[in-house]
């Protein structure tokens, strides 16, 4: 089962498909010390190989060894000069690092919280929970605080920027800025248990008007059930163990511990960037959660097939 | 291609020997460990010892190598469902520890053992028996550890094993307390071991091997040993808090009631960047001794390059919180520790350039095996000192670090500068070791098949983490950029694992009937090539000296000596006083052995017949300065050892009494230990 998550993002998330401007700094200065490293192995390689087919046939074990210049080659070749190169690469360090330390104007502050295994994302400001995805007005600063609930994650979205470790006890923060519209994949970082490998989101970059129109949707509460399937879905959804865990805003199902379901429907993927968001996926997540992540904590909900396709129906209507 | 085949030739003559008659049949009883079971688990030769920790430590090698090749062939494909996530992550937690601990260390711990008396001319270490105790207290750490993967609950949170992961509350089960128990068994042995090596090489070099004329192997060993006497601590403190909280409800670093998660990084980096050097630079040191040999010249910069070794290891003291610059740090500190980083590849940069210097200005390329390794080895160093440089670099590091690009990185460090060198070595000594020669055909396909193989492995890492690939998952997503290169990944680690096995086939050829070696088939300079080989159990018929940095080069009369060179009278009563070392070393003015001696017109501290004896010199000039009686086969630390294997089983089953039990005999073979045999040991006679 290769499920097609490649097709939801706009770049595979190399730190050289760069969607903002710390990224783009970060490769720029990768790229130098790319193009140094390279001059440097090579110039070395050509020293360790050059005499030992140049001078093969002249060499002569009689005689006295011949004198080297010690203080040439250990001193200068070995400290001087590669000191030089390393001043010139730590003055594009403290460049990058200064250039990165700056804020924009206006803000966007939003809340990324790490749980086991998932992301919970807040924006404080609009009154926002969701989880998984966060959405970004293309062109303007967003300082995203990074806070953990369990065990230390590590946020990185490699086209927008670096990582920044998600750490109980103490509160991160960073920088994002996204000046290409698209959607970026992200991932946990440090290893935090069974599923670290299935904790990702995804980060949508999105024109400002279009970023206003998703806050005024994730901001209403629940659409009510428009037909008898999902209404059906709803009846045994409240009815279910599911509200323990999850929140459906507008309805009594008020669970914290999982991610908020209000506008599941709206959502690319389903549990962290595992499967793309669609009734066949979910239906087969809520079966048997264990199965498509093994260690989750969701526990599988028993539902025979047909309260399975209503409860199914019910989430996904959820937009 | 540039491979000369040439058998390498001795290119100077050796030191004329002194030969006198009955001596070495006398030493041979003396030193003799009888071929019984009780011989084998008694005995105190450190070249007994040395050869026990290479077997052993390859012996992880090999199963942390099957640990990879399981997680390679399980990421040979996007979301292969070949091995279960619990199982990964117990894979790689395990491959990682066993390499860094059971591995990178102990095999060097083992040439160390086997070559620094015979390379400072001694006959054994300072505390054999603490040496005996060093190496039972590796393997037994080693198997309790490797009992919790026979158990199903092997360790599994990375071989940095980051709180709060690895606390009681979200690692429940025996995987940490495995972890913690037998690492802190196994600082013991090191810490122990460590020691050893320090006293051996200030105290134990022969007449006239002065600080200045020490073999670099000497340099990196001795920097390696007090690095581990202080680095040690850290990750003793760091596991015993993680214990207290796991089981004795403690605070450490539990973030909800006021501990804090980054202490355990702290601490753990504190210890764990020294231990990178430690790692590498006996390595460094070995390279150092064997360019030389196949240049046919000394090594250009020696001084540079004992320079450059021990500032490694100062250095790597003030790098560690470059393995946590995305913690959210201040700026200011990470401006300093990526400053730093970048500086400590400042003496490695010289010590390559002193062996690019030595391959420059060579008399004669002898292209054999060992010297293609070394050759590897110097490539895979600078790709790994480069990625080492990126990754110092703060901005950069926020996309590399925690990615395949580190993997990459540590990768090319560790087996450029550990594993090629070992190999190398092995080619290289193991002649010395058995008596009988590898072979050079098999040789050669075992460094191309390794070197290719290796590079096929871990070169890509950089290009899959680049890419944004994060480590230390146990499967990925199709289409992100990441499939070729991981398939590619995989063909490369059994393309190395066939190089270990054509390794392991030429070394087990050479045991059934390899050449001959003699005592010095490389024509080397340093002490070890002028014994047999393998060296009888004394190393040294006499005591040797030196008057230079090579001495097989330079020779020398041993009867009458270096004009001017070696004070040819015993050493003056108030200028060397007379000293022991605890219990059983034993010590003898010269002059009483000159009285007995039959050899009066050989300078007489050097004949040494009676009993396990040998020679303490000075720190510095390696003046003669008094005789040591070295002790006895004994079984007590072997019983020592298991006693305190039982008590780590009973903290770890949380078991007091039998804890307070193992810790009574633990006492009791202490004290068997130390017990003076009446008789054999006199009373030391100092000198009036």
């Amino acid at each position: 089962m290769l499920p097609q998550l490649r097709a939801i993002y706009d770049t595979g998330p190399s730190m050289f498909a760069t969607a903002g401007p710390e990224a783009q700094s970060l490769a720029t200065l990768g790229w130098a010390m790319i193009a140094v490293g390279t001059i440097v192995f090579l110039v070395v390689m050509a020293l360790l190989l050059v005499p030992l087919w140049r001078r093969r046939h002249v060499l002569s074990e009689e005689g006295p060894p011949e004198l080297v210049n010690e203080r040439a080659w250990v001193l200068y070749g070995g400290a001087a000069i590669p000191g030089l190169i390393l001043a010139g690469i730590f003055v594009l360090t403290l460049g990058t690092m200064r250039a990165s330390l700056s804020a924009g104007p206006a803000p966007l502050t939003i809340e990324v919280i790490g749980h086991q295994w998932w992301w919970e994302v807040r924006y404080p400001e609009q009154a926002i929970r969701t989880a998984d995805e966060i959405h970004l007005p293309v062109g303007r600063p967003v300082k995203v605080i990074l806070r953990s609930a369990d065990v230390i994650h590590s946020f990185w979205v490699p086209n927008l920027a670096g990582k920044t470790d998600v750490i109980p006890g103490t509160t991160n923060s960073m920088w994002l800025q996204a000046d290409n519209a698209g959607t970026y994949r992200g991932q946990c970082a440090e290893y935090c248990g069974m599923q670290h490998a299935h904790m990702a989101l995804s980060v949508v970059a999105e024109a400002p008007g279009q970023f206003a129109r998703w806050v005024a949707d994730q901001r209403s509460v629940a659409h009510p059930p428009a037909d008898s399937a999902t209404l059906t879905g709803e009846r045994v959804f409240l009815s279910s163990p599911c509200v323990f865990c999850h929140q459906v805003r507008g309805t009594p199902a008020g669970g914290q511990i999982g991610p908020d379901l209000t506008h599941f429907g709206s959502r690319l993927t389903i549990a962290s960037g595992a499967l793309p968001n669609t009734r066949g996926n979910l239906a087969g997540w809520i079966e048997n959660p264990d199965r498509i992540k093994p260690g989750t904590k969701m526990p599988a909900i028993p539902l025979d097939g047909p309260q399975l396709l209503a409860v199914v129906a019910y989430i996904e209507s959820l937009k | 291609m540039i491979v000369d085949t040439a058998a390498p030739t001795a290119p100077a003559p050796e030191i004329e020997r002194v030969d006198i008659p009955g001596l070495a049949e006398r030493l041979d009883r003396t030193w003799k460990t009888p071929k019984t079971l009780y011989g084998a688990l008694a005995s105190v030769d450190h070249k007994t010892i040395g050869k026990r920790y290479m077997v052993t430590a390859f012996i992880f090698l090999m199963l942390a190598g099957l640990q990879a090749a399981a997680m390679r062939a399980q990421l040979a494909r996007p979301e292969n469902a070949l091995i279960s996530p619990e199982a990964y992550d117990q894979l790689f937690s395990m491959h990682g520890t066993t390499m860094i601990f059971w591995y990178a260390s102990p095999i060097l711990s083992g040439f160390s053992n086997y070559l620094v008396p015979l390379m400072i001319g001694s006959r054994d270490m300072a505390f054999p028996r603490l040496n005996a105790f060093s190496y039972w207290t590796f393997l037994l750490s080693g198997l309790l550890i490797y009992s919790s993967l026979l158990a199903g609950v092997a360790p599994h949170g990375g071989w940095f094993a980051y709180v709060p992961y690895t606390n009681a509350q979200y690692s429940p089960g025996l995987n940490m307390d495995f972890y913690a128990l037998a690492l802190l068994f196994l600082t013991v042995s090191t810490t122990a071991g460590a020691i050893n090596f320090i006293v051996s090489i200030f105290k134990m070099r022969c007449p006239g091997m002065s600080v200045s004329r020490m073999p670099l192997f000497m340099w990196s060993t001795l920097t390696t040993s007090v690095a581990i006497v202080f680095a040690m601590p850290a990750l003793s403190a760091a596991l015993i808090f993680l214990e207290l909280d796991r089981r004795y409800g403690t605070h450490f670093y539990d973030p909800v009631r006021g501990g804090a998660p980054l202490l355990w990084q702290h601490l753990f980096w504190v210890f764990g960047h020294p231990w990178v050097y430690i790692v590498i630079l006996p390595a460094t040191g070995m390279a150092s001794m064997i360019i030389p040999t196949f240049c046919r010249r000394p090594i250009v910069g020696h001084t540079y390059v004992a320079l450059a070794t021990v500032s490694t290891g100062i250095f790597g003291f003030g790098v560690w919180a470059h393995h946590m610059f995305a913690t959210g740090m201040p700026a200011l500190s990470t401006t300093f520790f990526s400053a730093a980083s970048m500086g400590v590849s400042i003496p490695s940069g010289m010590q390559i350039f002193a062996w690019l210097a030595t391959i420059w200005a060579a008399r004669r390329h002898v292209l054999a095996t060992p010297m293609l390794f070394m050759l590897g080895f110097i490539c895979l160093f600078v790709i790994g000192g480069v990625s080492g440089v990126m990754t110092a670099s703060v901005p950069f590091d926020l996309q590399a670090t925690d990615s395949y690009f580190i993997v990459a990185h540590l990768h090319y460090v560790l087996v450029g500068i550990n594993l090629f060198p070992v190999i190398a070595a092995f080619y290289y000594w193991l002649p010395k070791m058995t008596g009988r020669m590898l072979s050079e055909r098999l040789g050669k396909w075992n460094f191309w098949t390794l070197f290719i193989g290796v590079n096929l492995t871990f070169f890509p890492m950089h290009i899959v983490g680049l890419r944004g690939m994060p480590r230390r998952v146990y499967t990925y997503p199709a289409g992100m950029g990441w499939d070729g290169l991981n398939a590619l990944e995989t063909i490369g680690a059994f393309i190395t694992a066939i190089g270990v096995l054509l390794f392991v086939i030429n070394v087990i050829k050479s045991l059934r009937g390899g050449a001959l070696a003699g005592p010095n088939p490389w024509g080397a300079s340093s002490l070890e090539w002028m014994v047999s080989s393998p060296p009888p159990e004394y190393n040294f018929v006499t005591i040797p000296t030196v008057i230079s940095r090579e001495p097989l080069w330079d020779a020398h009369d041993e009867r009458t000596g270096p004009a001017g060179e070696i004070d040819d009278t015993p050493p003056d009563a108030a200028r060397a006083p007379m000293r022991s070392f605890g219990a059983h070393a034993q010590v003898q003015t010269p002059q009483e052995v000159s009285d007995r001696s039959s050899t009066a017109e050989l300078r007489p501290w050097r004949v040494l017949d009676d009993g396990k004896e040998t020679l303490e010199t000075t720190l510095l000039d390696a003046d003669p300065q008094a005789i040591l009686r070295l002790p006895e086969d004994t079984i007590w630390p072997l019983i020592l050892s298991l006693a305190l294997m039982g008590a780590f089983v009973a903290a770890l089953f949380k078991a007091p009494v039998w804890a307070a039990i193992a810790g009574a005999i633990t006492l009791i073979s202490i004290a068997g230990w130390l017990w003076p045999k009446p008789g054999t040991y006199p009373a030391p006679r100092l000198r009036a």
